[in-house]
């Protein structure tokens, strides 16, 4: 076997495959092929689905509604759900990039021995577990809770701040959830910036402003993409926090898409949402990906 | 000098920096003037404060004491971008995402000069560095000569009223630099821009400097034109860093208006035309250049025994072991090719013509 191995170069290259293939088969593609499968299926009378059926029904309910008369009726409130949860991801994005990307550049400029304690402090929040940090955000937003009375009783505001249970909750939650995920990415393209390029700028007549938009902001703009992307996907399918921190008017994709496994009962439509979603996102990508070549041909020209 | 105006003027500058075992005088009571027009030139072994010097002038460190002035105007609380001086920095510092040309633009779009008034003034830039072609590459398509280029157009392209250039050379080999340094005093003569060029090497020195101020330690120890630096250097340090010199421990034996006489470790008597004020028996310490040293087989001078023979191509360094103590190095030019006029172990006579024997105030 090993012999052999020595003197194939193509089994040798399989044989080192082999393993990530594996992983990725077992645990990527036969579970989204069994989504693709059950997406296509007609729902189970007491959930569950029927195997044997063949059907888009699934993926038509996105749109449609069916009447009791067997009509088909547009229905917006899916969309809706799915436009809402874009919007509240590229809000979240938005403001972790504002806050993420001040606190990087913080973190590149402290001498090097303080850097590292940075990094490893803002690691910290991943040692405890998602849901009970949303459960901290309850406490913290709620009327009567942390934020609010301390407004009150510093005679900020007189009514209660209404903030739990609405889309901005849920943006705060996301931000601080997906947070570290901006400031890494950043912070490693910051760090390798060489900062003699700062000094370069300024020498050249820059002020600080226009330094950090023509020379760190592009510099770092690797870094940005990353943790913009690290960001918005995994907010589109949130699921925690929309579930703790939003109220009924403000589901997002992930509570919808739980809630056709659980208390719908509907696996297909459930199935569909997912592909939905999934198409979505590699769609983006892949826009983003060709302009991204595009752009580099263009500078190579 | 005389009546050229000043560019550049330092008083007892000093720059300290806080360090883990108390500070550090990288800069210590600087005191210079800088003429307009001139290549001015700050020479010193590494840590002896010439870049820190630079970066003052620059404005990306304040200096701790003293005031500089820029044209009369001081300097003093001025940020690095409203200071109209700019430098070349050792590593160049090319901004990688841009190309050459937005590169060589940067300086003028910070001033928000116009479109059509960049685009000419990069071309002209350019040009002038023999880069015209190269104008929408990237910085890491370039080899290290050209982006020295580029690093002197962006430099240069603001017209700035003095250039700054911290050891611009040191990252080129050796042929390249030799190109790079005839380039630089091409460029200096031709933009007539005041040049403030800081490097360790005493051959880029004194090739390229209208005047050096040789530093160490963080301290000005000599300022003068190449030739007052390398004939008459003020100590031995200067005397040891520019070139190369032989010291000899001697006594003052006699001394007049005209000069002085020396007596050496075993007794040879030399005579200077420097030290006309040392008292008889004082201790002095003369340095004299391997160049100006002449081997005879007679019998007046420096009794000595050649210790080696090195052959160099252009000229023969030979290594004297001198008979009272000490070495002397003696420098020959190969007029008559690759013979050699003593041998190993052969007994020499070394004539030191008193034009060429320094008297140096000790360090």
């Amino acid at each position: 076997m090993i012999d052999y191995l020595r003197r194939n170069a193509g089994a040798r290259r399989a044989a080192l495959i082999g393993p990530a293939m594996m992983v990725i088969g077992v645990f990527m593609l036969v579970p989204i092929g069994l989504m693709a499968y059950v997406s296509v299926l007609e729902r189970g009378e007491y959930g569950g689905v029927e195997w044997q059926s063949l059907s888009l029904d699934a993926y038509a309910s996105f749109f449609f509604e069916r009447e009791l008369d067997g009509t088909l009726v547009v229905n917006t409130d899916y969309l809706q759900i799915f436009a809402r949860s874009f919007g509240l991801s590229a809000v979240t994005t938005v403001l972790a990039l504002l806050v993420g990307f001040p606190t990087a550049l913080y973190m590149a400029l402290q001498p090097e021995r303080y850097r590292n304690l940075l990094v490893f402090l803002v690691t910290i929040p991943f040692w405890t577990n998602l849901l009970v940090r949303n459960y901290a955000w309850i406490l913290l937003l709620r009327n009567n809770g942390l934020i609010d009375g301390a407004l009150a009783r510093l005679g900020i505001t007189s009514e209660p701040i209404d903030v739990l249970y609405t889309p901005l909750a849920i943006g705060i939650g996301l931000t601080y959830s997906f947070l570290p995920f901006m400031v890494l990415p950043i912070y490693a393209s910051l760090e390798k910036l060489d900062f003699r390029l700062v000094e370069a700028a300024f020498d050249l007549g820059a002020d600080r402003t226009r330094a950090l938009a023509r020379v760190v902001i592009p510099l770092a703009m690797p870094g940005i993409v990353a943790g913009s992307i690290l960001v918005f996907i995994p907010c589109l399918g949130a699921y925690v926090t929309p579930e703790l921190l939003g109220g009924s008017k403000s589901m997002m994709i992930g509570n919808l898409i739980q809630a056709q496994f659980g208390a719908s009962r509907n696996w297909p439509f459930g199935a569909a949402l997912a592909f939905a979603l999934l198409a979505l996102v590699l769609g983006a990508m892949m826009i983003y990906a060709l302009k991204v070549r595009r752009g580099t041909s263009e500078a190579r020209a | 000098m005389g009546n050229v105006r000043a560019a550049i003027e330092a008083a007892g500058v000093t720059k300290v920096f806080p360090s883990a075992r108390g500070e550090v005088r990288a800069l210590d009571d600087a005191t210079l003037t800088i003429g307009e027009g001139e290549f001015f030139t700050l020479l010193g072994p590494s840590g002896c404060g010439k870049t820190t010097l630079l970066r003052l002038i620059a404005g990306f460190e304040q200096p701790t004491a003293g005031e500089l002035w820029l044209y009369g105007d001081p300097l003093a609380g001025l940020p690095p971008f409203k200071r109209p001086v700019n430098t070349v920095f050792q590593n160049y510092a090319l901004f990688p995402h841009l190309s050459v040309a937005r590169n060589v633009a940067f300086g003028l779009e910070m001033q928000r000069v116009e479109r059509t008034r960049i685009d000419a003034r990069v071309r002209e830039m350019l040009e002038l560095v023999q880069l015209g072609e190269l104008a929408e590459r990237r910085p890491a398509q370039l080899s290290g000569g050209q982006q020295q280029r580029v690093a002197l157009a962006r430099a240069l392209a603001t017209g700035p009223k003095v250039l700054l250039l911290d050891e611009p050379l040191s990252a080129l080999d050796l042929k390249l630099r030799k190109e790079m340094q005839v380039e630089l005093k091409r460029l200096q003569l031709e933009t007539g821009i005041t040049f403030v060029f800081v490097t360790h090497d005493q051959e880029e020195a004194l090739t390229m400097s209208d005047r050096i101020a040789v530093m160490d330690a963080g301290r000005i120890l000599q300022v003068g034109t190449p030739g007052e630096i390398y004939e008459h250097p003020a100590n031995r340090f200067v005397a040891g860093f520019i070139g190369e010199s032989n010291f000899l421990e001697a006594e003052c034996v006699a001394a007049d208006g005209a000069g002085a006489r020396f007596r050496i470790g075993g007794g040879a008597e030399l005579t200077s035309e420097e030290g006309g004020g040392c008292a008889p028996g004082a201790a002095v310490t003369l340095a004299v250049r391997p160049e100006r040293v002449e081997l005879a087989a007679g019998d007046d001078g420096i009794e000595a025994t050649v210790s080696n023979v090195v052959y160099f191509g252009t000229d023969t360094h030979y290594h004297l072991q001198i008979s009272g103590g000490g070495t002397l190095l003696v420098r020959e030019q190969n007029r008559g090719g690759a013979e050699r006029r003593f041998q190993r172990g052969d007994a020499v006579r070394a004539r030191v013509p008193a034009r060429a024997l320094r008297v140096l105030s000790t360090p």
